[in-house]
């Protein structure tokens, strides 16, 4: 099969392209940019004329609710919602059901993953066994069953000492660990950012605190293991500036922000809005601030979707007990066009934030268009307009903060190994 | 943000929380209370303002003074009341509380009074609710019982009827109380000028100064001068661990006793929700004395709690239509 995009505007920031040009595609890889390669005959051709063209989206965060629960959402239309929204590969953490502690379970995903042939997934292995913080997960075997990364997913490690040794042993065979930074005991319960909104409505709130206490330990010892940390969703001002100290001091560290962060604060829970319980906490208008100031002078290395779809009935309950997370992967790119628009940065800029950089961070070939690279391509429309109506979504999960929202950036075609997987209508 | 307690023309559909009301609506509800306050000294404690309609007490969390006044104002306005405990544990994984509703709805509740442990349920019900269906939140978590700062501010009203000149004084477990949420936002939505809080540290929610009080860790520059004093209830959980180290130190400190309400102006009123703790948030003598006015509360209450019903259920929201049934 051989394809020719053409007439787009191709944005690669690895690779430093930001101009009109046509791709072309064979074997499922790119065989060239520009000129066609001699003797080139499309079997496909792909007009993209007043389209970008880019490198397919690479999402640090997305949980496709497989093994365990199904009833929320299921492998296919979790990555059917991924390559609806240009995302070509995601890394999933293993809060599943059961917790991705196994090689076995890992090796049945990415088998189960690589017959559907949409989304390339890398799995996040359990650091520990169970999630439970204490013994220290096969991370060798899962390594080879095809984690990229080791993960808590939303929970902490309590014990400094485990959290010690399982950076001393990771650093060992040089895994990257994706840790959440949040100190259990003070955000326990939680459901708020601790200020003004959730004193308002008598939510139990999480201060900004458990995100600088949780980062100070890990920073510490990161930087006595020489472990390679990646920090997942950063929500605090003050979580900024200690990433911003340690990244100057040469600490092994990279950290991404989510989209919903970028664009929410506390504020927008309103009168109890379930779809705004996320976590970490939407915080204020300062940290908001700060995130983006952070992301733009390279302090925050990603924008994640942290796409979590819930059932309609998880979130059919008041503030506290409705389930935590978001809907997002078929909102990442547009709500990176809305920030990087509102921030005045240029596309390729933003691009780079959800390809090249987050590809960068999995240590996985993805993420940009070089020369004999998987044809992982995304062709969107930057000036397009759509309402974001939570019943058109792909994704099983309808439960969005966006709801209504009328966003800029709309997929019309995603490519995986140089095959067509999404067209939109 | 649209408010989801008042109709498109501005009229009360649902009572959730004090935040949100207009003054207008407040002073409406408390002139409607003012002409029910005479229902009960009646010889038929009567009205017929809600003949035919049946209003459902739903608590998932156990009260009994509250369920009981909602359901003496209910039947004083002839309603046909229904009380329902609905123990959240026992609750079945399978009935949500949208189930328990909708099933009351099928059965033709109009009116329904929840308590919830949660904060945000009685919102959360209300946006699920069809548009006949009115809900009257009666404690939802933390987050507000509006029906209580109404009753409290009724009474505030009967004896210091000048709001806009007095100085009030709210003491305790603010963090944990939907009560002092209410009293705070009624307060302060009908003018009046000076409003503190006195408690440790413990007791306070975050950047609560921005819901518009001065903060006050003792009692002794916190009750000075002012006109009202709000108790409030300390919860036996919350006396012995992280928040507070005995019930003895707390009333040592922040316990109201003769001394300290000699701090107050002289004529000054004490208030208090209920149920009391005796010699641990306030004393004996304080709370049968004579600045006393915790059992008139109670009385009002019920007052409060029909010019609600009335309004939402008995005819568009109109406080002097209501009134002029009587």
């Amino acid at each position: 099969m051989k394809i020719q995009i053409k007439n787009g505007h191709v944005i690669d920031p690895k690779n430093n392209i930001d101009s009109q040009l046509d791709v072309f595609i064979a074997a499922g890889k790119i065989v060239a940019l520009g000129q066609a390669p001699e003797g080139f005959i499309a079997s496909q051709t792909i007009d993209a004329s007043n389209l970008i063209v880019c490198p397919g989206l690479v999402d640090l965060s997305a949980r496709l609710r497989e093994p365990g629960d199904e009833y929320k959402a299921t492998l296919v239309s979790e990555l059917q919602a991924a390559v609806a929204g240009g995302v070509t590969s995601l890394a999933c953490p293993p809060d599943t059901d059961p917790v991705l502690d196994e090689p076995g379970l890992v090796e049945m995903l990415k088998h189960r993953a690589k017959q559907l042939n949409l989304a390339h997934v890398y799995p996040l292995g359990a650091l520990t066994r169970q999630l439970q913080g204490k013994v220290l997960s096969e991370m060798g075997e899962l390594r080879e069953a095809g984690c990229v990364g080791f993960s808590q997913a939303n929970t902490a490690i309590t014990d400094t000492q485990v959290l010690w040794r399982a950076m001393e042993y990771a650093a060992t065979f040089d895994f990257t660990l994706f840790l959440h930074a949040e100190e259990p005991f003070l955000a326990k319960d939680g459901v708020a950012h601790d200020g003004e909104v959730a004193s308002r409505l008598g939510l139990k709130g999480i201060p900004s605190a458990a995100e600088a206490l949780a980062l100070a330990s890990i920073l510490r010892i990161a930087k006595e293991t020489g472990a390679r940390i990646h920090i997942s969703r950063l929500s605090t001002a003050e979580g900024v500036d200690m990433i911003r100290e340690a990244k100057k001091y040469g600490v092994n560290i990279t950290c991404d922000v989510s989209a919903n962060h970028l664009h929410l604060t506390e504020h927008d829970i309103g009168f109890f809005d379930a779809n705004c319980h996320l976590k970490p906490p939407l915080r204020t208008h300062r940290d908001k601030d700060a995130l983006s100031a952070g992301l733009k002078d390279g302090t925050i290395d990603a924008i994640c979707s942290d796409h979590t779809p819930a059932d309609d009935d998880a979130k059919l309950a008041p503030f506290a007990e409705a389930e935590v997370g978001a809907t997002g992967l078929e909102l990442l790119l547009p709500l990176t066009l809305k920030w990087a628009s509102q921030e005045k940065l240029s596309l390729a800029k933003a691009m780079a934030l959800i390809s090249q950089s987050s590809a960068r961070i999995l240590g996985v070939a993805a993420g940009d268009l070089s020369l004999d690279a998987k044809a992982d391509i995304c062709i969107f429309d930057a000036n397009e307009y759509w309402k974001v109506v939570p019943s058109a979504l792909k994704s099983q999960g309808k439960n969005t903060p966006f709801n209504g929202l009328e966003i800029m950036g709309k997929v019309k075609a995603t490519l995986v190994n140089g095959q067509v997987v999404y067209q939109s209508e | 943000m649209n408010n989801p307690q008042l109709d498109v023309d501005g009229y009360l559909r649902h009572l959730l929380s004090i935040e949100g009301l207009p003054k207008r609506i407040l002073n409406q509800i408390l002139d409607t209370a003012e002409s029910f306050v005479g229902v009960a000294e009646r010889e038929v404690k009567k009205v017929p303002l809600l003949r035919g309609k049946t209003v459902c007490n739903l608590f998932f969390e156990n009260s009994t003074r509250t369920r009981t006044t909602f359901e003496i104002a209910a039947k004083r306005l002839s309603a046909d009341v229904i009380s329902l405990n609905v123990n959240t544990s026992s609750q079945s994984k399978g009935e949500t509380i949208l189930d328990t509703v909708d099933n009351l709805i099928a059965m033709h509740a109009d009116m329904f009074v929840v308590r919830h442990s949660q904060s945000g349920a009685a919102h959360f019900i209300a946006k699920h609710v069809p548009e006949h269906i009115h809900i009257i939140n009666a404690g939802d978590g933390r987050h507000s019982h509006p029906t209580q700062g109404l009753l409290d501010m009724f009474t505030i009203r009967k004896y210091k009827p000048d709001l806009h000149n007095l100085r009030v004084a709210i003491v305790g477990d603010v963090l944990h109380s939907r009560v002092a949420r209410s009293e705070i936002h009624a307060l302060t939505t009908l003018g009046v000028p000076e409003l503190r809080v006195i408690a440790p540290k413990t007791l306070l929610p975050a950047q609560v100064e921005k819901l518009g009080v001065h903060v006050f860790h003792d009692m002794k520059s916190g009750l000075k001068d002012v006109d009202v004093i709000m108790m409030l209830r300390l919860q036996n959980e919350r006396m012995n661990g992280a928040m507070l180290p005995s019930a003895q130190e707390y009333f040592k400190t922040y316990g109201l006793t003769q001394d300290k309400l000699g701090l107050a102006k002289p004529d000054a009123i004490v208030l208090h929700p209920g149920p009391m703790n005796r010699g641990v948030e306030i004393d004996s003598s304080v709370a049968d004395g004579s600045q006393s006015v915790i059992l008139p509360q109670v009385t009002y209450g019920i007052a409060v709690r029909m010019a609600v019903m009335a309004m939402l259920a008995g005819g568009q929201g109109s406080g002097s239509q209501a009134g002029s049934q009587v």
